[in-house]
């Protein structure tokens, strides 16, 4: 049964309230990649990607890889509602011996499809993905979320290449434009011009949307699901730290947990009672 | 006399029957010999262009879906995508097989850019990676054949030119993670691996004139090193020299060192490149620069002698 906007939303910002009460626990975390993810990604599992909670390891599944694997809040959130994982799973985030590791890990956590960490390799690991369904002649679809500073990296170009190269119309790409990364806003670290225009150039089809607008969102989500004929790229326009007004297009809560006082505020302001 | 990359080449297609096996390129297929499989499976081979870094994930995403990839691209090449190998593959442990072929000074006249001379080192410090370096066409194919058994990734350095034969007869003895004894001897052991196997031997011949009994090892697996042999070699010879085309540090006399070192001390020389950069010459002139020639071998052999109680 497909969600509606008004049920995806409040997905989310369920996911929201462990993505911040995660990072608070641990004292350490990406915060800000995850709140301007998190639309996207709960949409994505909630209403479109095949997959079985209760058998991750099904062969025929579609993957998601989250290539930005440092917002790994905003994907263990969403495999907790899932049900691939626990709630209580969630609490192991960053702790010794926890399903839930600091970067998402499939050695580790249900539900991971790519051990990821280090910026520029999701891509070309969904490649691998999309040649095998293909070869398979299996339906399934390659769902790629990369961060924006994250095409900076050179070898993402290299798999834009080759993935239009070998025609993979079953890879897809979500694109968190954010607009900051570790250091500072994108514009100061790296400009990147014109993105569209980049991956057009490349063969990919591109479509721009609001990446909290629910409704953009299942667009952009169908304009992925149904572009069969080619690589496809869904350019998310997001805020960081999305849904906490102090994190909000903040580039210091990139990497950072908020302090006592800072987490009321953000429980607040998600509409979460907390003790 | 053959090129291991021949023996490479030879085993992708022996390999083939399995539907599983993938071959990925960067456009070296015709250098590392996959083109042959290329050539007969063009729809199981993953033209990865120009793209080392692509083309290593690429394999683990094939990996992590059922295949058994084979990526090969110039030994100096692969080390482009270490942290790719490092983080996309040893770490989620996926077996995608890396062979970087043309490793060494003896990939000669193409000059230092293109010897790698570290692979074997780096390569060996990754958790689950299996590393090999072959001596000989035969030995490559067969082991090249069993990395389809492993459920852990591999890395594989052939050679560039043709080096003797070693394998006649003797090929139910190749087994990945156990050395071959070539010659057996009583007063040294040579442990060597990849084009220095047949320098080795000649060494020992020169060595036998000289009134030395040697042991020659075939160490094709630099790790799992064989313990148990190099054990078993160090009680019976007392003094025990390596040799390799590689950087002294950190590959086989390395690992032989560290081992020797940790469990049964014993005087060891290693034969190797001097921590120093190559150039462009012929594969034998090269190893007459960087002194890992057979005469180089005879020496330390005799260094090693003369350093036992």
């Amino acid at each position: 049964m497909s969600m509606s906007s008004t049920e995806l939303q409040e997905l989310a910002r369920k996911c929201r309230v462990e993505i911040v009460k995660m990072v608070y626990r641990a004292q350490a975390g990406h915060p800000g990649g995850s709140l301007s993810e998190i639309d996207l990604i709960a949409a994505l599992y909630a209403n479109y990607l095949r997959v079985k909670p209760g058998s991750p390891d099904w062969e025929d599944r579609d993957r998601f890889i989250l290539s930005k694997g440092h917002a790994s809040p905003g994907m263990y959130a969403i495999l907790a509602e899932m049900g691939f994982i626990s709630k209580q799973d969630l609490e192991s985030y960053r702790v010794l011996g926890g399903v839930c590791q600091g970067h998402v890990d499939m050695k580790w956590c249900p539900g991971v499809d790519f051990s990821a960490g280090s910026l520029g390799m999701g891509l070309s690991f969904g490649m691998g993905c999309a040649i095998s369904g293909r070869l398979k002649g299996s339906e399934r679809q390659i769902f790629v979320m990369l961060g924006d500073g994250e095409i900076q990296e050179g070898s993402v170009w290299e798999a834009a290449m080759a993935a239009k190269h070998h025609e993979l119309g079953n890879l897809k790409v979500i694109l968190d434009r954010n607009r900051i990364q570790n250091d500072d806003f994108c514009e100061t670290q790296m400009r990147m011009f014109d993105i569209p225009a980049k991956w057009k150039a490349f063969g990919w089809s591109v479509k721009e949307i609001n990446g909290h607008d629910m409704d953009e969102i299942v667009e952009g989500l169908d304009f992925l699901k149904n572009t069969n004929d080619n690589p496809a790229i869904l350019i998310a326009h997001t805020v960081k730290g999305k849904g906490v007004s102090y994190m909000e297009d903040n580039p210091s809560f990139h990497g950072a947990a908020p302090n006592d006082e800072q987490f009321a505020v953000a429980m607040a302001e998600l509409g979460e009672v907390v003790n | 006399m053959a090129a291991t990359r021949d023996g490479y080449g030879q085993a992708l297609l022996d390999l083939a029957v399995n539907e599983k096996v993938v071959v990925l390129e960067a456009d070296l297929g015709k250098s590392t010999k996959s083109l042959h499989f290329r050539k007969q499976f063009p729809e199981r081979t993953i033209s990865c262009g120009i793209g080392e870094q692509n083309m290593l994930l690429t394999a683990a995403g094939l990996a992590s879906s059922g295949f058994i990839p084979f990526a090969s691209t110039f030994a100096i090449f692969t080390e482009r995508a270490f942290e790719q190998m490092r983080n996309g593959v040893a770490r989620p442990n996926l077996a995608v097989h890396l062979c970087g072929s043309h490793g060494g000074t003896h990939t000669g006249t193409d000059g230092s850019s293109a010897q790698s001379i570290e692979d074997l080192a780096i390569f060996r410090t990754l958790p689950n990676v299996v590393v090999l370096h072959p001596c000989d066409d035969v030995s490559t194919r067969l082991l090249t054949i069993q990395l389809a058994d492993l459920s852990q990734p591999s890395y594989t350095r052939t050679a560039r030119n043709k080096t003797p034969v070693m394998y006649d007869g003797r090929e139910s003895e190749i087994e990945i993670g156990k050395g071959v004894v070539l010659q057996e001897g009583t007063d040294v052991a040579i442990i060597a691996c990849g084009v220095m196997v047949s320098e080795s031997m000649k060494a020992a011949e020169q060595l036998t004139s000289q009134g030395i009994s040697a042991t020659v090892i075939d160490m094709h697996t630099i790790k799992p090193l064989d313990e148990e042999l190099i054990t078993k070699v160090a009680k019976s010879c007392g003094t025990i020299v390596t040799a390799e085309d590689h950087n002294i540090i950190g590959g086989l006399g390395g690992a032989v060192a560290e081992f020797l070192s940790s469990n049964i001390p014993t005087p060891l020389e290693r034969v190797g490149v001097k921590d120093r950069f190559g150039e462009s010459g012929q594969a034998d002139e090269m190893l007459e620069l960087m002194e890992i020639s057979s005469p180089h071998i005879v020496s330390a052999a005799i260094r090693a002698i003369n350093r036992k109680k």
